[in-house]
């Protein structure tokens, strides 16, 4: 499995508050949460956004409320994966719950620059910075992790596990 | 190597004999959570899995608490998907407008969550039934969905962070100083994926109000939760509110934790975390001049019965500042009659604040006091994120209910010692 896209970077302690304001949780529209996606904190994030970029950060990405609307939000947006150096842990059970692949990476968190071309492959946890000829060393997703990503969420899991 | 106490509930419920830190497990769960932001996506994602019913309807709890009374049409919408749920489910606690309470006080006070109990709930705060010895932790919607469809979750073995308490804690400082305290010396993400344990013999001078607030900031040092040691206090509390059997743990005598602090409750003083985070703590001396528009005293955090006690002993015949928009929001019901039970409304009422049902409200920016561009507010909720209870160019100042009621009364924020 493979993400391709340009780099749009963030600092460290990303909320969920501004990932998406609770003045916006009235709806669970992944479409509706999308148009105000980082709001609070990059005004021009749904202006820059395509399809396929991937979110650079640095620590603690995501802490704050369980909103699972914060990573529907981001992953209707376009965004087809995160590196962080580190994830708060909701975040990052909620990331996977969904099918939106994400990645510790302190070298890569520190390295890339915004505006970088990056390719992820997940299956080897491998990070390539094409503008700057780089490859950094992610941790791959244990086992059953990758069988949650490979059935697009928990839901598509334990339906799997069912029949 | 032992256990730590989170690590020996979790293994108990994974039928294991022994967990290692990292080890993925699948546990059994006491108890699955949900309010009306994050059970609708859940119920969304349970109707996709194709089963009829909850694993057991007993052990599924929904609280609208967040935007109820339903603050416009599209909240009233969401909680409609809940209340249809539960009822097509027979989903035995439901807590409708007149019930409800702010979910992490009302939970404990019903008795649902007893000690060595493993709870999940889609909502971060969950970690506070900590303070009951349970293992409890906050997850998302699909999580809740998946936990209401198997009566299981996947965990990552926690490490864990002991913080041995001792002494006793000087007037005006609460549970609430002391995680705040904490909070500024570790860290947002200090206890990040770890546990927080709390034992030692400061436990004695903590109230189980005391430990529900400390244990609901847990989420804010990053920590997959906070556990109390049970003592005698934890189990007279459980015997006034549940019917349930309970199991108590103890960590093994060699459990392993990746850092040990002692705190000595005496040294703390009360403590103010500035925006744009918990962390960003000053004690009261070092505050200096801030003018504020708001005070706000309620929330899973601070809105029990021993908090509006210290409010209404600092407010009581006095009142607030002409600028200071005073509202208190007793967490519960039962906490709200008992305050009017206690002639602590009158005080509220006569000081000039307002009293409002149980909401979080405000706490999240939902409703029932929402600030403008520029002001300012001391709350005793739990976070200060950039635009947290509205614009985001307001700022909130997270404190005690005693540093809040002062400051309420004074204009600024203040120490309690300068207006009683």
């Amino acid at each position: 499995m493979l993400a391709h896209g340009k780099a749009i970077k963030y600092g460290d302690n990303v909320d969920t508050d501004v990932i998406i304001p609770a003045r916006y949780l009235n709806t669970s529209d992944p479409e509706e949460l999308a148009k105000h996606c980082m709001e609070d904190l990059d005004p021009l994030f749904t202006k820059k956004v395509n399809k396929g970029d991937i979110i650079v950060a640095a620590k603690n990405f995501g802490c704050g409320s369980s909103r699972e609307h914060a990573p529907i939000a981001i992953k209707a947006s376009g965004i087809s994966c995160i590196i962080a150096e580190t994830f708060a842990r909701i975040f990052y059970r909620n990331a996977i719950n969904i099918g939106l692949p994400i990645l510790e990476c302190p070298e890569a968190s520190r390295d890339i620059q915004d505006g970088d071309e990056i390719k992820v492959n997940f299956d080897t946890g491998e990070i390539f910075n094409l503008t700057r000829n780089k490859v950094y060393q992610g941790a791959p997703f244990p086992d059953f992790m990758q069988e949650i990503i490979a059935n697009n969420g928990l839901i598509g899991y334990i339906k799997s596990t069912r029949r | 190597m032992g256990m730590t106490m989170t690590q020996k509930i979790l293994a108990d419920h994974a039928g294991l004999d022994k967990v290692i830190p990292g080890q993925l497990i699948k546990a059994k769960l006491d108890l699955v959570l949900g309010n009306d932001i994050t059970a609708p996506v859940a119920i969304k994602e349970f109707n996709k899995i194709g089963i009829n019913e909850v694993f057991d309807v007993n052990k599924v709890a929904l609280v609208p608490d967040h935007f109820t009374p339903n603050k416009d049409i599209k909240s009233a919408e969401q909680c409609k998907i809940i209340r249809e749920f539960a009822r097509e489910k027979n989903i035995v606690n439901y807590f409708e407008v007149g019930q409800m309470g702010i979910e992490h006080a009302l939970i404990p006070e019903k008795g649902l969550v007893v000690p060595g109990d493993v709870v999940i709930g889609a909502d971060s705060h969950t970690c506070t039934y900590g303070a009951l010895g349970a293992f409890s932790t906050g997850i998302g919607s699909t999580d809740m969905a998946a936990g209401m469809a198997t009566g299981e979750a996947w965990f990552k073995v926690p490490e864990a962070i002991k913080f041995e308490l001792k002494g006793e804690l000087n007037k005006w400082v609460s549970g609430k100083d002391v995680i705040l305290h904490i909070i500024g010396m570790i860290g947002v993400d200090g206890a990040l994926y770890k546990s927080m344990e709390f034992t030692g013999e400061g436990l004695k001078a903590l109230s189980m109000d005391d430990r529900f607030t400390m244990a609901n900031m847990a989420i804010e040092a990053g920590a997959k939760n906070g556990i109390f040691e049970v003592d005698e206090k934890t189990i007279a509390y459980v015997k006034e509110h549940s019917t349930r059997e309970y199991k108590v743990y103890k960590a093994d005598e060699d459990a392993e934790y990746v850092k040990t602090y002692t705190i000595d409750l005496g040294q703390i003083k009360p403590t103010v975390a500035f925006p744009h985070l918990p962390e960003n703590t000053r004690t009261i001396d070092e505050v200096g001049e801030i003018a504020i528009d708001q005070v706000v005293i309620g929330s899973c955090t601070n809105g029990r019965i021993e908090d509006l006690r210290i409010a209404a002993s600092i407010l009581k015949g006095k009142t607030v500042h002409p600028r200071v928009r005073t509202i208190i929001i007793p967490a519960t019901q039962k906490i709200y009659l008992q305050a009017l039970e206690e002639g602590l409304l009158k005080i509220f009422i006569e000081a000039g604040a307002v009293v409002s049902t149980p909401t979080c409200g405000p706490c999240l920016g939902g409703h029932m006091g929402i600030l403008a561009e520029g002001e300012r507010a001391v709350a005793t909720t739990n976070r200060n994120f950039v635009g947290r209870m509205g614009h985001p160019k307001s700022e909130v100042y997270l404190a005690s209910p005693a540093v809040a009621a002062a400051s309420a009364i004074a204009g600024r924020i203040i120490s309690p010692e300068e207006v009683v």
